[in-house]
């Protein structure tokens, strides 16, 4: 193998983690509450909007902590005045809802900012690139990434090394028997809703100086970040990770091979090979109220 | 905590479907009808990649409307203009049929994708309605699909292709150089790539590489990387819409040196970039520094009223809608047969550029004057005036169909 072509699977690796952030949000939402968060990628729109509304008095590194803190309050509203009503619903309705929701967000950006996109740069001191041997990467990007693992790491404790996440598995896997024990799940709900919004409000920040923002930015990622979930499996952490990084190297090596008009469809047909042969996602779990 | 309904895994693959679709509905709009009126319909893509340039159209379109009215409308009536967001090329054409059917327009104006272009034309000559596309690029749509019906005042893919393409035989970045280039995988793309394969081997070039790329793809690192590999002496964007600001900004992101230039261009898209990022040779048909008195005298209207100059989408819209009711005013009549012999003999505009333009009458492709651009870079005094223009091109001294398809390079045949 080339090394141009390894470059290329290392860049993969690194791709996918764009749609890391979103992914894992996506699927806490569903796993727990049974809402398909169609308007997912209007809070990564509305991340980035508030990044350049705000970036030029907090600057980019306040933009950083405030705005996902802002778009997760946002996120808490939603919950509570309406995914709260659909969690005993048919998740078609919560589909229309968020599908909904998703066109109203993106018209309200449209009406409020224009539909121009609008700019925004990397900061000064995050510009310049990294050079590994042969291998060029940009600093900014590898900022990106130690922040989007943080998070990722910081998610696992939650979920996996705390009481918080020990009710939220639980709520994820029998919310009957979790309610017959004396707990009440919507406070948790909510705090998962609020996680998983911010983290999209993260995405939105990490991604404006890089990307063109304009108010349809939530649509062109959410379809991805959806595949991503339903290769790496409903309710598991490390299956939406490791899809992720699955679809980035994939993506990379498509280019690397010199089929670059391919490169988005790729990730459509490893989802279609995913469901055909495994249709609980690579390292779906088996959730007993799913099945 | 009882009656959770159950979520299955099909409802997720469905909503990953869904989330698909949500890119394919625009937003209706109102269309009022009035009888001692004369109605234009305006039709241009508002959502989707490229409805940021139609927001330019539209504010133009309603620009030049006000104005109009102002000065005592068409032929004695009020003017009102009907616009709908074009969607894509199949709403495009039953919203064109609509507006000419039950709304009874007098023309249709407006467009930016070449494939939406394609089908209203294709109403306007079955109605035997006149549509002036205002930005779409594609030679096709003067050459082999060109009609009676159609005429453009956006420049096609040649003229941008052979006014950048001076710029970078001065730079001297054609003869014996190499290029990388990146092209929109999508009917305009592929129009846009024939045409500068041509120019460059007429001229000596070569390609390094040459690569299709989705419009749907957002992220250019592994492209990047192949073109540092390269090393080629020129990188050629054939990109569109929102592919190229994304790429600008990530291209500034990688600090790759290798100049740049493009064949297809908006300067929203430069602006989105903004100046850290914006760099390069672009062609342009129109921009807001033009040093002309009418020029000046839009971006002062445009500026007051929508607090922001007006990018050269919005040129193309005001003209269209200034240069019909110019015609049915002199010639006091709004029948499409009357204006198109009007037109067809060599009527002159004032596109506010050095020269007038007009009509040529093989394809209807507008004559006129087109500029390249320079990034001025990070010592831009503001957020909009971050590039410098050539002169016209053609000068002065040469014939404005230089830079447009020849004879043999066209295949219309006008029916």
């Amino acid at each position: 193998m080339s090394t141009l072509f390894l470059q290329q699977i290392a860049n993969g690796l690194l791709d996918g983690v764009y749609y890391l952030l979103i992914a894992l949000g996506l699927s806490l939402i569903f796993s727990l509450g049974g809402i398909v968060n169609l308007a997912h990628g209007a809070f990564y729109a509305i991340g980035a909007y508030l990044t350049v509304l705000l970036g030029p008095y907090i600057g980019f590194g306040g933009a950083m902590f405030v705005v996902p803190g802002l778009v997760a309050i946002l996120g808490v509203l939603v919950e509570r005045l309406l995914f709260q009503r659909f969690y005993r619903s048919d998740p078609i309705l919560s589909l229309l809802l968020t599908f909904g929701l998703a066109m109203v967000a993106e018209q309200l950006l449209r009406m409020i900012f224009g539909a121009p996109p609008l700019s925004y740069s990397i900061p000064g001191w995050l510009r310049g690139q990294i050079f590994l041997g042969d291998f060029i990467y940009s600093r900014y990007r590898g900022t990106l990434i130690l922040i989007a693992a943080t998070c990722v790491l910081a998610l696992w404790i939650l979920l996996n090394r705390t009481a918080f996440g020990r009710v939220v598995r639980a709520g994820v896997q029998n919310p009957d028997m979790v309610g017959a024990l004396g707990i009440a799940l919507p406070p948790y709900m909510m705090a998962v809703a609020a996680i998983g919004i911010g983290l999209a409000g993260l995405a939105g920040v990490l991604l404006a100086p890089i990307y063109s923002i304009h108010p349809a930015m939530g649509q062109e990622i959410i379809t991805p970040a959806f595949v991503v979930v339903v290769i790496g499996g409903l309710g598991s952490f490390w299956g939406v990770v490791a899809a992720a990084l699955l679809v980035g190297v994939v993506k990379g090596a498509t280019i690397g091979l010199g089929y670059p008009q391919f490169a988005t469809a790729v990730i459509y047909l490893m989802m279609l090979l995913v469901l055909l042969f495994r249709p609980r996602g690579l390292f779906g779990e088996r959730i007993q109220r799913f099945e | 905590m009882s009656a959770f309904i159950r979520p299955s895994r099909r409802s997720l693959i469905k909503a990953a479907g869904a989330s698909a679709l949500l890119g394919g509905i625009g937003m209706p709009a109102i269309s009022r009808a009035q009888s001692d009126v004369l109605r234009f319909g305006h039709l241009t893509p508002r959502t989707g990649f490229l409805g940021p340039l139609g927001e330019f159209a539209v504010m133009a379109a309603d620009l030049a409307v006000e104005e109009i009215n102002a000065a005592g409308g068409v032929m004695g009536r009020k003017l009102e203009i009907l616009k709908e967001d074009s969607v894509n090329p199949q709403t495009a054409s039953t919203k064109a049929e609509r507006m000419i059917e039950r709304d009874k327009v007098a023309c249709i104006i407006g467009e930016i994708s070449s494939a939406s272009c394609l089908t209203i034309a294709q109403v306007a000559a079955r109605t035997k309605t006149l549509y002036v596309n205002t930005g779409g690029n594609s030679d096709a749509l003067r050459g082999a699909n060109c009609n009676k019906f159609m005429f453009h005042v956006e420049s096609q893919n040649s003229m941008y292709v052979k006014t950048c393409g001076r710029s970078l035989m001065q730079q001297g970045l054609v003869k014996g150089k190499k290029w990388f280039s990146l092209t929109a995988d999508y009917a305009f793309g592929h129009d846009l790539l024939k045409v500068a394969k041509r120019f460059m081997e007429a001229n000596g070039g070569q390609f390094a590489a040459d690569k299709l790329v989705p419009t749907d793809l957002t992220d250019f690192s592994a492209l990047l990387i192949e073109i540092r590999n390269a090393k080629p002496d020129l990188v050629i964007s054939n990109l569109a819409g929102n592919q190229i600001t994304n790429f600008l900004k990530q291209y500034s992101e990688f600090g790759l040196t290798f100049p740049v230039a493009g064949f297809g261009f908006d300067t929203a898209l430069a602006w989105a970039a903004g100046k850290d990022n914006f760099g390069g040779t672009w062609p342009v048909v129109w921009h807001h520094l033009i040093d002309t008195p009418n020029s000046k005298k839009f971006v002062q209207a445009f500026t007051a009223k929508y607090k922001k100059p007006p990018e050269n989408q919005a040129w193309g819209d005001y003209l269209a809608v200034k240069i019909f009711a110019q015609t049915m005013n002199e010639i006091k009549s709004s029948d499409s047969m009357k204006i198109i012999e009007h037109w067809e003999k060599g009527a002159t505009f004032d596109v506010m550029k050095t020269r007038e333009g007009y009509f040529r009458k093989s394809d209807h492709q507008m004559m006129h004057e087109m500029y390249t651009v320079q990034a001025v870079g990070a010592s831009a005094k503001n957020q909009w005036d971050i590039f410098i223009s050539s002169p016209a091109v053609p000068p002065a001294n040469e014939s404005l169909e230089i830079i447009a398809t020849t004879a043999e390079e066209n295949e219309c045949k006008m029916a």
